[in-house]
């Protein structure tokens, strides 16, 4: 018995493992193919330049309706509901349709990241796209990039380098999205803000922005007031209990500003279990980030008022960026702040959850 | 001769009290918390009869949300007391199994939809198929420790890293919501019922361990193959099997507090459910006086543990600690309790009662 | 210092906290001479070898090397090492990952940089003087456990020893390693280094040593020139029992034989286990006592461990009252109703946190099995009837086993096998390390259990014991079962003669 228990067990490992190992054969698969394109392509490449040796090299790639080749390091999609929407919107983007042969590496570490890098610029990609797990380390490989003749365009995050190496960064501004939200608020015109703010993990950026428009704001007018400030650490349960304790000890507020959905749903649900209405015509005002989809669909029905977009969808601008360097356009300016929209309950519509929903 | 008799009253006095002095920390630290709470805002304590926003009864307070947000961590506290107890370590990847049951539940409810309309399976067959995942994560857990003798840190090690993805992986990394009220019953409250029902689950949980452990000989086991497996398997006992058989019940704890989380919001988020729960339930298993490195137990000092965790939390938030200092005020109270409940510090505290307690015995023998 | 000596030691004496561990002990090593150091457990061998190689200080004492003017001061083993006493533990302490080379020059490379090539030519060349069939580039955990033992002795050798100390070096090699081993060792003599050799093979003593130094209790009993030291005398110094001593011995009490004994109660053929016994044939008859006896090592533990199950059996078979039965864990030995106190009562006896009432009822409880646990109340009384009945001194049946004294938790562990039932009782050293009136206790007991018809298997270190109790003995010598003695034989000098084995047993 005791033995077929082991046995079952060994099974089971050897099968999950073989599970990881499947899901990491395709991926190196993945890369041999990547590999074997190069190689064709190098061919290819030298007999196009023999064919035309007089003509001018640069700006053959696209021209010709060659492949352009990009290398793309992004965090595991895993992480979060906004990583798995960045993920596919980069798969959606970066396709052999839209003249792209793409690879790519995941991980949440940084110095994973950097060999991938290290090996992407080996592989003479054309384009190296980088969500960088942590700031500090790039500089090196990107040098390696530069010299060999390989742009680098950051996305979603900024690394600590100097802007010579790289293309363009095309990231979110979280303080702007942290002000957009405020600003709605304040345009409410409530007599009084009680607001309790809950925050996500401390210290990453969303929070950091996030809280930094709304402290302001609490600070610079004597009618707004926080009721209480507390770390959620992005966690709808620990938001709920938060809430929890402040109906319990029975001090009054009429805002919930949450900083992303999860954390708001986890607010509502304490609101509902103690009879306190909330969102449009309700007694409180619920505000989120992220546009999940379902969040979206919580401002529809009524039941929030307010969802400020992190925009994960960055590939279009990446897109139009190496479509613009492959004509010999560089980028206007090496920020690129993308455009992130705050939904209001009042005016969303079926479309924008379709559209925006993550 | 009455010298050696009253000397034997004492240490018989001593040894009683020993037993019941494992319970004594988490009781006390209980009652620091609730005097510190009388003395903040008497109202903390109350308790309120109200309606949700459905029209139901539902009690509310802090008592209750206490009592109700301790729950899973209370269940957990009871696999992971008998973990510790036989293998002398800690299973550290419960909050990433959690979120693997969490995935599995609504795997089956919600088949391959991300939004069903209808569920795809009973619910009752969602739980059940939520156990045998679970207990068969616990058995690999526990066959690395009991027969690859890998320590249960490492061997836990492996689904603490990868819980979570495969949990993702389950639901091909899609966040399902179910939108069936009567899923929510398990985590909130059932219609016409004012306590919330984790609250049921945990007691009904408490019971069943405190009859596995009245009906079977499960603690004497688990207690003696973690003090010495060479004599435990000298009288019969196969300490492999049960260092096995632990991991497999704390997968069975894993899975109805993962039942009750993705009940609470009818849905997941992989990677913050549950999280560092692993490390409440081992501090629940320290504050309930019991040594990490196994041997002996009182399964209701960890339980106890449990709540006073909850409690604590929740009293912290009451007090309104500024949020980046938060870890740092949990981390003291949980350094003072730690240290009170460690086996020296109880020892020093044994050898102050002795001093103490002679010159009582001596007058009683006289 | 004496002509010819390489090591001198002169009323050494070491006492830790209760035990006086060397009592002014004498030892003279002289150049190339292999040197046996006998004694049983606790006659000081091992503490006089820390004393020798800094690992303790002596409290008293003097020790003199040749080309030392005075005593010289060993106080760690560094000093030890640059005085020129090298030392090869039992178990090997060198670094499995490291290769053969680095082994032999870890932590003797001066300065930060090192000569891998020099330091690898060196090896090879002892190597190959010593004829150890290792390379130096080799990785040590390549090699075989005698190769590695010899890496060890090369490592000493080189070192320029004067004294070379073998601390049980045979115990975990075969046969033909031994050999090898033995073939250095003279080697090493010729070139005269000063072997000191602890062993508890009587046979390799007398196969390799020229010396023989008698430690008992502490005390020095004797230096001996091999020839002119019989085996039998060997065993009796060590054990401590002059060979004409025990004629007073009332033989009237033992259990006598039985002339119909019917099926034995327990019957092996042909058993052996992993831990290296030879194969032996076993059998026990109602209401008998027997014994196995030999000295410490020889394997007695191990062959009642293989009948209890407690080894992994790698071969033989077992009949229970004439049935043929296959014991593979305790708890098969259990169900046919045999019981094991085991012979290291911290180890694997006790269960230390437990209270005394868990202790006695565990392996009831475990007969009885998981679904039906044993009540508290019942629990309760079978420990007051036991603790009354064996007179164990404790505060409650709540007290942890622990807290007892030794000889009042070998009583728990007896009363946790008697609760059981059994029809055969195993009871190895049930009175080591415990008190005279306790011991009495035990061995009036034993025989009260032969007298109810149970059958009892008693081993003692005590030969006295042994015969008050026993009516058959089993001799061990070197893990294999060598005599058995009844009747007319059970008498300590013909005990003692098989036990050393060679000329005196023939």
């Amino acid at each position: 018995m005791k033995k077929l228990i082991a046995l079952l067990l060994a099974l089971m490992v050897m099968f999950s493992l073989g599970a990881c190992g499947s899901k990491e054969t395709t991926d190196s698969t993945a890369n041999n193919d990547a590999a074997a394109t190069d190689d064709a392509a190098a061919t290819d490449d030298a007999a196009a330049t023999d064919d035309a040796a007089t003509e001018d090299t640069g700006d053959t790639g696209a021209a010709d309706g060659e492949l352009i080749k990009v290398g793309i390091i992004n965090n595991d999609p895993n992480e979060s509901g906004y990583r798995t929407a960045n993920d596919a919107d980069m798969k959606a983007v970066f396709t052999e349709e839209n003249g792209y042969d793409a690879t790519y590496a995941y991980s949440l570490k940084n110095d994973e990241q950097i060999a991938a890098a290290q090996k992407f610029v080996q592989d003479e990609v054309d384009y190296l796209l980088i969500s960088a797990a942590g700031t500090a380390g790039w500089d090196s490989v990107l040098m390696d990039a530069q010299n060999a003749g390989i742009r680098v365009i950051l996305f979603d995050r900024t690394i600590d380098a100097d802007d010579s190496l790289y293309a363009a960064s095309i990231v979110s501004d979280m303080a702007l999205e942290g002000e957009t939200a405020v600003n709605w608020l304040a345009d409410q015109g409530l007599d009084e803000y009680n607001i309790i703010h809950i925050q996500g993990v401390m210290g990453s950026a969303a929070q950091v922005g996030r809280t930094g428009a709304l402290d302001e704001m609490v600070a610079a007018n004597d009618n707004w007031n926080l009721v209480t400030q507390q770390t959620a650490e992005w966690n709808a349960e620990t938001a709920q209990q938060i809430v929890q304790s402040v109906i319990d000890s029975g001090e009054e507020f009429n805002v919930i500003y949450a900083e992303n959905d999860d954390m708001a749903k986890g607010a509502v649900a304490a609101l509902d279990k103690a009879n306190i209405s909330h969102g449009v015509d309700g007694d409180v005002i619920i505000m989120g980030f992220d546009c999940n989809k379902w969040a979206l669909e919580e401002l529809l029905a009524g039941n929030w008022n307010y969802d400020g977009q992190c925009n994960p969808f960055q590939a279009s601008y990446i897109d139009e960026i190496i479509k613009g360097i492959e004509n010999g356009q560089e980028p206007a300016e090496k920020v690129v702040i993308m455009e992130e929209k705050g939904f209001d309950a009042a005016t969303i519509t079926q479309e924008d959850v379709d559209q925006y929903g993550i | 001769m009455t010298s050696v008799k009253s000397k034997q009253q004492g240490s018989v006095l001593t040894q009683k009290l020993h037993s019941k002095r494992q319970l004594f920390i988490p009781i006390a630290a209980l009652l620091v918390l609730i005097l510190v709470n009388l003395i903040n805002d008497p109202s903390f304590f109350a308790i309120k009869v109200g309606t949700n926003s459905t029209g139901d009864p539902v009690l509310s307070g802090n008592l209750i949300t206490i009592l109700d947000n301790a729950s899973e961590l209370a269940i957990l506290a009871i696999g992971m007391t008998l973990v510790t107890a036989a293998s002398g370590g800690q299973d550290i990847s419960v909050g990433a199994t959690i979120a693997i049951a969490g995935s599995v539940v609504l795997r089956v409810l919600c088949g391959t939809e991300a939004r069903p309309e209808t569920l795809q399976a009973p619910i009752i067959v969602a739980f059940l198929v939520c156990c045998v995942v679970s207990m068969l994560f616990g058995a690999f857990n526990g066959a690395l420790v009991a027969y690859f003798k890998i320590q249960p840190m490492v061997a836990t090690l492996i689904l603490y890293t990868a819980g979570r993805s495969i949990a993702a992986w389950i639901n091909n990394n899609a966040l399902p919501i179910i939108s069936e009220p009567s899923f929510a019953y398990y985590g909130n409250f059932i219609p016409g019922i004012a306590i919330p029902t984790p609250v049921f689950i945990a007691i009904a949980c408490m019971i069943i361990i405190a009859l596995v452990l009245k009906f079977t000989t499960l603690g004497l086991y688990t207690q003696s193959v973690g003090i010495n497996p060479h004599s435990s398997r000298l009288n019969g006992i196969n300490p492999e099997f049960i260092k096995f058989i632990t991991y497999v019940i704390l997968g069975l704890c894993v899975a109805v507090a993962g039942f009750i989380k993705v009940s609470r919001f009818s849905t997941i988020n992989y990677s913050v459910v549950a999280k560092d729960i692993e490390m409440d339930a081992i501090l629940a298993v320290a504050l309930g006086g019991n040594a990490l490195s196994g041997g002996k137990f009182s399964m209701a000092a960890s339980i106890l543990g449990a709540y006073v965790i909850q409690f604590l939390t929740t009293t912290l938030y009451t007090f309104k600690v500024d949020s980046s200092a938060l870890p740092a005020y949990k981390a003291v109270v949980v350094i003072i309790l730690v240290v009170l409940s460690s086996p020296v510090a109880r020892e020093k505290m044994a050898k102050l009662w002795k001093k103490v307690a002679p010159a009582k015995t001596a007058k009683e023998a006289n | 210092m004496q002509e010819g000596a390489v090591l001198e030691v002169r009323g050494i004496c070491k006492n830790f906290p209760g035990v006086r561990a060397l009592q002014g002990v004498d030892f003279t090593l002289r150049e190339g001479e292999i040197h046996a150091l006998m004694g049983e457990n606790g006659a000081g061998k091992s503490t006089l070898i820390k004393v020798l190689t800094g690992v303790y200080t002596k409290d008293d004492g003097q020790i003199f090397l040749k080309g030392h003017e005075g005593p010289v001061h060993i106080k760690s083993p560094e000093d030890a090492q640059n005085a020129g006493i090298s030392t090869v533990y039992q178990e090997i302490t060198l670094c499995p990952n490291l290769t053969v080379a680095e082994n032999m020059y870890i932590g003797r490379t001066k300065g930060p940089f090192t000569n891998w090539r020099a330091m690898n030519r060196r090896a090879g060349e002892i190597l190959r003087s010593l004829e150890i069939p290792a390379s130096p580039t080799q990785q040590l955990g390549t090699c075989s456990i005698a190769v590695q033992q010899m890496v060890a002795i090369a490592r000493a050798v080189d070192m320029e020893c004067k004294v070379l100390i073998l601390d049980e070096p045979t115990s975990s090699l075969d046969e033909q390693e031994v050999r090898k081993l033995f073939k250095l060792m003279l080697d090493l003599k010729a070139k005269g280094v000063g072997i000191v050799f602890v062993t508890h093979f009587l046979e390799q003593v007398y196969e390799v040593c020229d010396r023989i130094t008698v430690l008992r209790d502490g005390q020095l009993v004797g230096e001996y020139v091999i020839e002119e030291l019989p085996r039998v005398q060997l065993v009796s110094k060590m054990l401590g029992k002059e060979l004409n001593d025990m004629a007073a011995l009332d033989k009237g009490e033992t259990v006598s034989e039985k002339e119909d004994r019917g099926v034995p109660v327990l019957e092996a053929h042909q058993l052996s286990s992993t831990e290296g016994i030879k194969p032996f044939d076993f059998q026990i008859y109602k209401g008998e006592v027997n014994g196995f006896t030999g000295l410490l090592g020889s394997g007695r533990s191990e062959c009642v461990r293989a009948i209890f199950g407690a080894d992994k059996t790698t071969g033989g078979t077992v009949k229970v009252n004439g049935q043929e039965v296959s014991i593979k864990k305790p708890r098969d030995a259990m169900k046919y109703g045999i019981g094991y106190l085991p012979e290291d009562r911290k180890r694997d006896g006790i269960v230390g946190d437990l209270s005394v009432r868990d202790n006695i009822i565990l392996a009831l409880q475990v007969l009885r099995g998981f679904f039906r646990p044993i009540s508290r109340a019942q629990a309760e009384a079978y420990a007051d009837e036991y603790i009354k009945l064996l007179e164990i001194k404790t505060a409650s049946s709540e007290t942890p086993i622990k807290a007892l004294s030794g000889g009042n938790q070998q009583k728990v562990i007896l009363a946790r096998w008697l609760l059981t039932n059994p029809n055969y009782l195993i009871l190895d050293e049930p009175t080591r390390g415990i008190d005279i009136g306790t011991k009495i206790e035990i061995q009036k007991l034993v025989l009260k259990l032969a007298a109810e018809g149970k059958s009892v298997t008693f081993i003692s270190s005590e030969i006295d014991e042994m015969l008050r109790t026993c009516s058959r003995l089993l001799v061990m010598r070197d893990r294999k079962m060598v005599g058995e003695l009844t009747g007319e034989d059970l008498q300590q000098d013909k005990i003692m003669a098989t036990i050393a084995g060679g000329e005196s047993a023939s």
